[in-house]
């Protein structure tokens, strides 16, 4: 479904991807993991066109998205921070993003779910982090993309909308969705992934099932095994 | 990009900024007409505040609203949207309501006043045409200096630099240069000079009409051609189209390097 | 009964003398030189319609030349058309059109050479190089007339209403455009000028050349090459005129040069790119005038002293007064400016704090006039100011130190 090649990206001087190379199939979450500053948020960029490689080559169902933008109509994402303008109301904004995509979306049920329906009127400004972050995720969920991209989505959540949210994927999952998620909280991967996908210097260092990784370490704490990764290459 | 503009546009139409910046050319207009009671003398006025507030009021909104609207702009750039339609979009969302608050804020007391019935409707339509293009233009080259930068602060610092050095500092370096080079002929260069900052020539633009009496007293065949005729009028015009242009061709430029 | 008869042949004498000639294509009398040919002093001599193609008629008696409408004299560019040479005549109701043009002779119109008591009244004169020139002559009356050419320079053209030396003359409500200039006085006392209205000429709309105790009102002077210059005269009164759209690089509202002791109130400058240019002008009086919209409203280039600007209003000029020397001798006081934004604690309608009206930017343009493309700019005003704080160029003392809050002239 996506597929990256000799991806190289450099900030000035600092080198973040370094000739990638990435296949992701259709179907299944993918964690995206990886030590602060390995380069998982621009992966996720230049898959969004967000960010322009300096070479290399994305290709989202077999078509190179180079100066594309058509085809973000079949992925949702889901960004780190959610700041929204902040004289818009929350149903302005979710209409908006509905008006300005050309596909159907279903937001009832999502606004229900994370009990939206009391904030509907207010201006986003006025919202806790928390709530916002509610909003931002039923932006991403509204739609039915085949691809689904989550960048952080754990942030600010109560026990609640986590349990929620974790079942949203799941469902979305059951459809047969491709999901890719950054984190850091290792207990969310270990209970949604199937695959991870581990970056180090810009390159993927280890690509495989959580079960691979935890055999291919000898440990059987995500944490830990995680961690002997990145000791391995440091050694 | 319509839809953006659109939501931009409404975005800051309810900002608290957008009433005080109408407010302002509300009461201004009020006091200007109905308290001195001189149509000449309050547009005479008003030219020296358009001219300063139109490009700082034009340059604050553009990267306060980049900045501001950063997170919002990237999961614009998540939909299926073209980037370019996006900040077109922000950046005729801006420069209209901001161009919208000046015409209607200074619109209604000289309506009130009677404008229609008086002689001074042209040159009062000609400094709210000029007041829009600052407003177009300013809006573009702070856009370009947010783009090119990535710290809030530095972009901040800037763009009100590059307002002072547009607002004062160019003149002061213009009127020292004309006062050292005294001996040579300098109309050509005084008039090139003034072509290449907006403000000068939208101050030329209106002294066009305000103090045509003045600046006929030149002596070069080259400023009686300008001033003297409608050519004048018709360059500067052209020109501040072009000050509207190559800011904006600009920021398609950069927008397409650009990672966010 | 001796007595009875002389009384008898003096009124036949005087009703035969008074008769009329009456010239047209198919009377006796076919020629306006015919005509006058045979009359004779007091004789009036009509003029019916048609036009005459003659020139240089030379008239030394003492007649009433009048014109019936549509009656045209046409000098078929060739030298100068009537020329009169006597005195107590009259001339009324003709029109006069193509004077020749020389560059060593002042071909006219309707040229008077030493006369005294005369009137020329309702005439048309197009396409003259000099419209009426008068010389040597007393005690003449010019009314109503209309004066006009279409010359391109200064050269090739003459004057409207032309006087050397002359004295008691009055001109009033005539128009003068297209000449040189619209009304020329050189050696002329006691004359007096208005209701003319003189526009749209190469030159001045009115001239004055060693000219004493003259007085011009109530005219009316626009869109002329530099307006109205009254140069090395004396004792002129100026008042109730008009100085509008007079535009150019010399152009002036009225140019004031080697002048003294002249009365200038209520008149209007009107924008014109130099309200009045004021050149070693001493003893003169401004009050009460009005200056709207011009480039600069006085302008004063050197050797003006003990003047006085008093009651004027200074309204959205360009620049109110320039100086060129940092010296001053000359008094304002209780003017209206615009630009004053001083205020008035005592509410006694003048404001508390002194004003200054000549700018440290007015002193720049003086020396450096490109610099004028800079006008009403941020950074002028603020020079502007930090001059008014503490003037180094400006004269310090020159202030108004009791300007008015409201105009004086509304």
């Amino acid at each position: 479904m996506i597929e990256f090649k000799n991806l190289h990206k450099r900030f000035g001087k600092l080198i973040v991807l370094d000739g990638l190379d990435l296949e992701i199939n259709k179907g299944g979450i993918f964690a995206i993991l990886g030590p602060n500053g390995s380069g998982k948020t621009t992966l996720i960029k230049c898959l969004l066109g967000m960010v322009i490689p300096n070479k290399g080559e994305i290709f989202f169902e077999k078509k190179s998205i180079h100066r594309q933008w058509a085809y973000r109509n079949n992925l949702n994402y889901l960004p780190q921070i959610a700041n929204f303008p902040p004289n818009l109301t929350v149903i302005e904004l979710i209409n908006m993003v509905k008006n300005l995509r050309p596909k159907a979306a279903n937001s009832e049920d999502l606004i229900e779910l994370f009990g939206l329906k009391s904030f509907l009127d207010k201006k986003l400004g006025n919202l806790s982090g928390g709530t916002k972050q509610k909003v931002n995720i039923v932006l991403t969920f509204m739609f039915d993309s085949d691809l689904i991209v989550l960048d952080e989505p754990t942030n600010g959540l109560d026990p609640i909308a986590l349990i929620n949210l974790k079942e949203i994927i799941q469902k979305e999952k059951d459809k047969g969705k491709t999901i890719l998620i950054t984190t850091h909280i290792m207990s969310f991967v270990d209970e949604v992934a199937d695959e991870i996908v581990f970056l180090l210097d810009g390159k993927i260092y280890f690509k495989g099932t959580i079960e691979t990784l935890k055999k291919q370490t000898n440990n059987d704490n995500l944490e830990h095994a995680i961690a002997n990764l990145i000791a391995k290459q440091y050694a | 990009m319509l839809k953006i503009l659109k939501y931009s546009f409404y975005d800051l139409m309810r900002s608290r900024w957008s009433y005080v910046y109408f407010l302002f050319y509300l009461i201004l207009g009020f006091v200007l007409l109905f308290l001195n009671n001189d149509v000449d003398k309050a547009v005479i006025t008003l030219m020296n505040i358009i001219i300063v507030l139109t490009p700082l009021i034009g340059t604050i909104f553009g990267v306060m609203y980049y900045y501001n609207s950063k997170e919002f702009t990237e999961l614009l750039l998540a939909q299926p949207i073209n980037r370019r339609k996006i900040f077109m979009g922000q950046y005729f969302g801006i420069s209209i309501s901001l161009t919208l608050s000046l015409v209607l804020g200074l619109g209604i007391p000289f309506v009130f006043y009677g404008l229609f019935k008086s002689a001074a409707i042209f040159n009062f339509s000609l400094l709210l045409v000029v007041g829009a293009f600052l407003n177009f233009i300013f809006v573009a080259l702070s856009y370009n200096i947010a783009l090119s930068t990535e710290n809030k602060i530095k972009g901040f610092g800037y763009a009100i630099l590059m307002w002072l050095f547009l607002a004062v500092i160019y003149d002061g370096v213009f009127l020292i240069s004309l006062i050292i080079f005294n001996s040579y002929p300098l109309d050509k260069f005084s008039l090139a000079a003034t072509m290449f900052n907006p403000i000068d020539l939208s101050r030329i633009l209106i002294l066009l009409k305000l103090d045509i009496s003045a600046l006929l007293g030149y002596t070069g065949a080259v400023f009686r051609k300008f001033f003297g005729t409608n050519i004048g009028m018709f360059i500067s015009m052209s020109l501040l189209v072009l000050w509207v242009v190559f800011p904006v061709l600009r920021m398609n430029l950069k927008l397409r390097k650009k990672d966010f | 009964m001796k007595c009875k008869i002389l009384i008898f042949f003096l009124f036949i004498s005087f009703t035969v003398s008074a008769k009329q000639i009456v010239v047209c294509k198919s009377c006796s009398v076919k020629t306006i030189k015919e005509a006058i040919k045979i009359a004779e002093d007091g004789d009036e001599v009509l003029i019916k319609k048609g036009v005459y193609k003659e020139q240089n008629i030379v008239i030394d008696k003492a007649i009433s030349l009048i014109g019936e409408k549509g009656a045209v004299i046409d000098g078929n560019n060739e030298g100068g058309i009537l020329i009169f040479q006597t005195n107590n005549f009259k001339i009324k109701g003709l029109k006069i059109v193509n004077v020749g043009l020389s560059y060593t002779i002042e071909y006219a119109a309707i040229k008077v050479i030493k006369g005294n008591d005369f009137i020329i009244e309702d005439c048309v004169m197009e396409n003259v190089f000099f419209g009426i020139l008068l010389e040597k002559s007393k005690r003449g009356i010019i009314r109503n007339n209309k004066i006009s050419s279409n010359r391109k320079n200064e050269a090739s053209s003459g004057n409207g209403i032309h006087i050397w030396s002359g004295e008691e003359m009055e001109v009033y409500k005539n128009e003068m455009f297209g000449l040189r200039d619209g009304i020329y006085f050189e050696f002329v006392k006691n004359s007096l000028v208005h209701d003319n209205v003189s526009h749209n000429n190469i030159r001045y709309g009115l001239h004055f050349m060693f000219s004493n105790n003259n007085t011009y009102h109530h005219n009316e002077f626009r869109n002329n090459g530099a307006g109205v210059a009254v140069m090395f005269s004396k004792f002129i009164i100026m008042h109730h005129n008009k100085f509008w759209l007079n535009w150019g690089a010399a152009s002036y509202g009225l140019l004031l040069k080697e002048i003294y002791d002249a009365e200038i109130y209520d008149n209007l400058f009107e924008q014109n790119t130099i309200g009045i240019n004021a050149e070693g002008s001493t003893r003169i009086n401004y009050k009460n005038n009005t200056f709207l919209r011009n480039g600069w409203a006085i302008k004063i280039s050197g050797a003006c002293y003990k003047n006085v600007f008093a009651k004027n209003d200074f309204m959205s000029n360009s620049l109110d007064l320039s100086y060129n020397s940092n010296i001053n001798d000359n008094k304002f006081d209780n003017n209206y400016w615009s630009e004053y934004t001083g205020y008035d604690l005592d509410k006694n309608g003048i404001g508390d704090v002194p004003y200054r009206p000549v700018k440290l930017f007015s002193y720049i343009v003086n020396k450096t006039p490109e610099a004028l493309v800079l006008l009403r700019s941020l950074f002028v005003d603020i020079i502007n100011f930090s001059e008014k704080v503490s003037p180094v160029f400006t004269p310090d003392d020159l202030m108004d130190n009791n300007p008015l809050m409201k105009r004086a002239n509304d």
